[in-house]
This record gives C-alpha cells, structure tokens and sequence, in this order.
C-alpha cells in the first residue's frame, strides 16, 4: 500500500464515471493518472493506446511477462504491445489489480451465465463506443485484453481461477505516471452478474495531476472527445 | 489414438511458422518431438476473423489458469474455437505471451541471419506478424496467445515460474475445431524460458479428419459454460451454413 502525495486539489481535471458509462480521454507524458473508487469494490476495466499510433496499445501478457507476475500494483510497468512502458504505477491504496480476468461482454455472459444475460449491458459494449468515438479507424479489432483496476482474481499454485469478493473499499485508489502520450479508455463495469462489483456497480472519480511543475491555475475543460452513451 | 485418416503433415524446425484454415471437425496434432518445445498458437474464426481466440474469456469461463485436455479454447464472441481431444503434457500456459527481438537479444545475444544463416534467433512477435500479414491480419490482431507445451505456475502472490521439462519427448496434444478456424503458429522459445541457449526444437504437426462432437462430449460436459458456448456456436452454423 503506497499513498499518492498528490493533494486532490492540485488536480488540473476531474470526472466522476457514473456505474456502466465509458470515458476516453488523453492523458499526455508527465501527468499523472489517479482512478478513485468512490464506494468501493468497482471495477474499472481500462485500456491504454499510445496516443501517437493506436496500433501501440496495453498488453496483458507483455506486461505480466515483464514483471513475471500477474498482479498490478506499485512499481507495475503498464506495457505496450511493442515493449514499451505506457505507464508506471506510483501510489496503489488498494493493493493489488486484475489483469488476466478482461472485459465482460454480452456474448461472454452467455457463455458464463445464461443465454438470457444477452441483453444486460456489459463492458465491451462500452469499450467499442468509446473506440468508435476516440478515433474513426479503431473498432473491437483494438481492444485487447484489459485491466480490471480494483479487481480481485486470485490464481492458486495448482491452477485455479476465480472471481473473488473485491479487496478494494471506498476512497481506495490508485495512481500512475504516463511515460508517452496515452489515450486512456474506461468501461466503468455495470457486471451484475458476479462479485466483481459487489453486485452493485457504483462510480469512480478520475484525477489528472500535472507532474514536474506548477500546475494550471484554471482546471482543464471537459474534453471534446467524451461524449456519454 | 487417431483414428482419423491422416489429411496433411509436416514437421517444423527451427523457429517454424505454420498458418492454415483448418475446418469445423478437422483435428490437428501436435508432437514435441525432441522434449521442451513451444508452440505460440493464436486462432481466429476463419469467416470474420475479428473473432479471436481470447485468454481471458477462455481461463474465466472455465475456471482456469491454464489449459489442458478436455478444455476448451474460446473465441470473444461466447463460442469455441477448438476442443483439446488429447494431451500428455497436462498444462499449457496462455498469460505469457511471446518474445520480441529486444528480449530475445537481451536473453540470448546477437545472432543473426548474416552470421548463423537459418540458425538465427528469431522471435514470437515477428513469427506472429509475418503469418497474420499473409491473411490481411497484422498488429491490432496480435493478441495473448497459447504456449502449447509450456508450464508457468504462480505462487499465492502472483510471482510467475517457468517449469522446465514439462513437456517429454512424443507428448502431444490434438486439437478439434469446433468452428472454421485460422491457425496460426510458430516454434519460438516460451518468453520465460530461463535457458540461455537460443534452441531450436522439432514439432510435428498432422491434421486429419473428423466429426463435431455429441452433446455428450467430454469438452462440453467438463463445464457448463462449455456446453451454453457450443450452443452459441449452433447458432452460427445454422444461421450462417
């Protein structure tokens, strides 16, 4: 557990993501990125691309491969597909973070629960609009597995897998620096269907700080880009 | 154990690179011929290859880390790929992902194609890329693919091991496809593999025909979420066939 010593009010942005939106937005090297689970056990499922070329975008594997651990938490280089650190994360209040369990989707919840949680909203959904939304060439072709920010999966040495009650609560947090340009994508997870939520999905708040020099004295306008679904 | 007539066969040196449609029912066998290979495999629906193997959905929806006979390998769309009919070496790691040229210098030195000819080392990324390429596919396909052949465990934290000589020489795992798939594949080194020594292994790989399975196939009943995908997969075909 290592705290951030950035103040809340030094933020140059900040948004709440209500339960089930999705928010895209440009997080530029030397920010810092803080995702804040308000009421605790929320799953934020995230993506990162290089801002500069898309094609460059967050690897599970490379970045489990780095570290040769599956946990994110202080310390994690956030690896890209092409070996590159997007971001390292600085402060983690929660402890450890997801990366193997991805995104729910409408047709991976038939599989996992029944075929009538068909029509119940689910994170890829939110991922694609976001996409479609950032950037008019990248669509589900672009959305590799994710990160699930203050998600418990625990992994046994014999093999297993499962979704466990969260370890997250509210005001927990966790914080990373950008080492490139990123464009960040957000699913604030509306699963009702496991206790990845707690069976209540609820909102995080988004914090950009300015690193390495006094930050603006006005905060950041909305971003043009983010339009809610 | 096969009792399919044998369509195709072929063994790959080196760091091989294999890709072919192979479809609904058709089976592919692998064999490690010399021991301590690794096979990096990614899958694609054959017809609309936006669909594709997906790491996550597949360990999730089975409650599993890792995989072997007789789970299942499932797409990003609620179906499955492929069934694993027969296996020996028991675990086959899918969380690692492949090498890169960086990681392979850094591990292993230079040696490259001026000096070692077709002995060079090659990587995971490159073998990937240049098979995707020659199906219209390229990086925003790449994504966590299996390591046929290779054990990785983690202790309660997380901390990752690479387990040598988990695969013996002759083990082999056979595939059944339980939808037209693109095949993908290369015989690169597992990217944990703390052998300093760039090796090459021999893998054969045979495809032979075959049936979809009953209802009561042992891939389908091992978990419910196996049996509602290839409902979802019924679907497809009767829709789309």
């Amino acid at each position: 557990m290592i705290e951030s010593t950035l103040s809340p009010e030094a933020a140059v942005f900040r948004e709440v993501i209500p339960a089930g939106d999705w928010w895209i937005h440009e997080i530029k090297k030397g920010q810092a990125l803080r995702i804040l689970d308000l009421e605790g056990n929320q799953a934020a499922d995230t993506l990162f691309f290089s801002a500069a070329d898309p094609t460059e975008r967050y690897s599970a594997d490379r970045t489990i491969q780095e570290q040769a651990a599956l946990y994110l938490t202080t310390g994690t280089k956030l690896m890209s597909t092409q070996g590159n650190a997007l971001l390292t994360i600085t402060a983690d209040t929660c402890g450890r973070h997801d990366t193997l369990g991805g995104a729910c989707s409408r047709e991976s919840n038939t599989m996992r629960y029944a075929h009538d949680t068909e029509c119940m909203h689910a994170c890829r959904d939110s991922f694609i609009r976001g996409a479609q939304e950032w950037n008019i060439e990248m669509n589900k072709r672009d959305l590799g597995p994710n990160i699930n920010f203050f998600m418990n999966v625990p992994v046994t040495p014999d093999g297993q897998l499962s979704f466990a009650d969260g370890i997250s609560a509210p005001g927990r947090y966790v914080e990373m620096r950008a080492e490139m340009d990123v464009v960040c994508l957000i699913s604030n997870c509306p699963q009702l269907n496991n206790p990845c939520n707690g069976w209540n999905p609820t909102p995080v708040e988004i914090l950009i700080f300015q690193l390495n020099h006094v930050a603006p004295s006005s905060k950041e306008t909305r971003s043009p880009n983010h339009i809610c679904p | 154990m096969i009792s399919h007539s044998l369509l195709h066969q072929r063994t790959l040196h080196g760091a091989g690179m294999w890709s072919a449609v192979v479809s609904r029912g058709k089976r592919l066998r692998l064999t490690d011929i010399d021991g301590g290979a690794n096979v990096g495999m990614l899958l694609y629906n054959a017809l609309e290859r936006t669909e594709r193997y997906n790491m996550p959905d597949t360990l999730k929806g089975q409650h599993i880390f890792y995989l072997r006979a007789p789970y299942c390998l499932h797409s990003d769309m609620g179906r499955l790929l492929a069934s694993i009919t027969h296996d020996d070496a028991g675990w086959h790691d899918t969380v690692c992902g492949h090498s890169d040229a960086a990681r392979v210098l850094a591990k292993s030195g230079e040696n490259n194609y001026q000096n070692a000819r077709n002995d060079w080392n090659r990587n995971g990324r490159d073998c990937f890329l240049i098979e995707l390429g020659k199906w219209g596919l390229g990086k925003k396909d790449l994504v966590p693919n299996l390591n046929l052949f290779s054990k990785v465990v983690s202790d309660e934290k997380g901390h990752l091991s690479f387990v040598s000589g988990n695969s013996k020489p002759g083990d082999s795992i056979e595939l059944r496809f339980e939808i037209d798939t693109l095949v993908v594949l290369n015989t690169c080194q597992h990217p944990l593999d703390p052998d300093p020594v760039h090796r090459h292994r021999r893998v054969k790989l045979e495809v032979s025909a075959g049936d979809p399975p009953a209802s009561d196939d042992p891939s389908l009943t091992v978990r419910p979420e196996n049996l509602r995908a290839w409902e979802n997969n019924q679907t497809y075909h009767t829709l789309r066939f």
